[in-house]
């Protein structure tokens, strides 16, 4: 048995269109799939030039999770505990930062020197946790 | 209702991140009010109810949990940690790192190694916060 990569990943989100304004609008994301599936809007992004590894912007809510269920997701999500979450590599963490500042991106985290590289963490609308890096060569 | 509950942990988690990330200020409770859009009196109960804790003790232990890996990671003596992270005297800092850590901020550095593993630091800014919960 060999594995070769994960490709596919899923975060919740409260709204889709939402979603897209912030993944692709600010983060600078493309968007991967947008289709309406009748069932469901299956809406993937990915980082550009990286469409080999997607991220599904999923709306919690039925026929998948019953309705109270999903009220759970959404009040776990907006508290920060549901466990979405992404790490990204950038290339220069204090320009990335700045740029998203300058778009009123929530930041929980400013970039700080660690022993792997400098990083930083910011919040999604809803309440996933990002993290941004510029990362050291693996010793 | 269940909006309601959602915007208000959204505005809590605001307010939170904002403590997280000037963690080393004064706990400003007028301007995290402000952040999560309600009153001072009301943010308090409504951040308890939504984190299970107060902001003033979310605060001590983000701040607690800067100076524990502070004191693993760099050489800085307890006195530069304990301002660097928020504290305004090296008493309040001691006496509050021994309450939640269980021992004195030496102690702990003499017990801990650098190094451990390298796991992004949102991990282990959250499983590395001493516990107000048992």
């Amino acid at each position: 048995m060999t594995m070769n990569a994960i490709t596919r990943s899923q975060l919740y989100v409260l709204d889709q269109d939402e979603a897209l304004d912030f993944y692709v609008g600010k983060l600078g994301f493309e968007v991967n799939t947008d289709q309406d599936l009748g069932f469901m809007r299956w809406l993937t992004v990915n980082v550009p030039g990286d469409p080999q590894r997607e991220v599904l912007l999923e709306k919690p809510g039925p026929p998948a999770l019953d309705p109270a269920t999903a009220e759970q997701v959404r009040e776990l999500l907006t508290k920060g505990a549901i466990g979405g979450w992404l790490s990204i590599t950038t290339d220069d963490a204090h320009k990335t930062y700045e740029d998203l500042v300058a778009k009123g991106v929530d930041i929980t985290d400013e970039p700080t020197e660690r022993p792997y590289g400098i990083d930083f963490g910011i919040r999604d609308p809803f309440g996933n946790r990002i993290r941004i890096g510029q990362m050291f060569p693996r010793a | 209702m269940s909006r309601a509950v959602e915007q208000s942990n959204r505005a809590m988690l605001r307010a939170r991140d904002a403590m997280d990330r000037a963690y080393a200020e004064p706990l400003d409770i007028p301007a995290l009010a402000r952040i999560a859009l309600v009153s001072e009196a009301h943010f308090i109960r409504t951040f308890r109810a939504t984190f299970g804790e107060t902001p003033h003790r979310y605060l001590q232990r983000r701040r607690v949990e800067r100076a524990m890996s502070m004191l693993v990671e760099t050489g800085r003596d307890v006195t530069d940690i304990c301002f660097a992270v928020g504290f305004s005297s090296l008493g309040s800092f001691s006496r509050t790192f021994r309450q939640i850590v269980g021992e004195s901020p030496s102690e702990y550095r003499s017990r801990r190694s650098a190094g451990d593993a390298t796991v992004p630091s949102c991990f282990t800014k959250a499983w590395t916060r001493p516990s107000s919960f048992g």
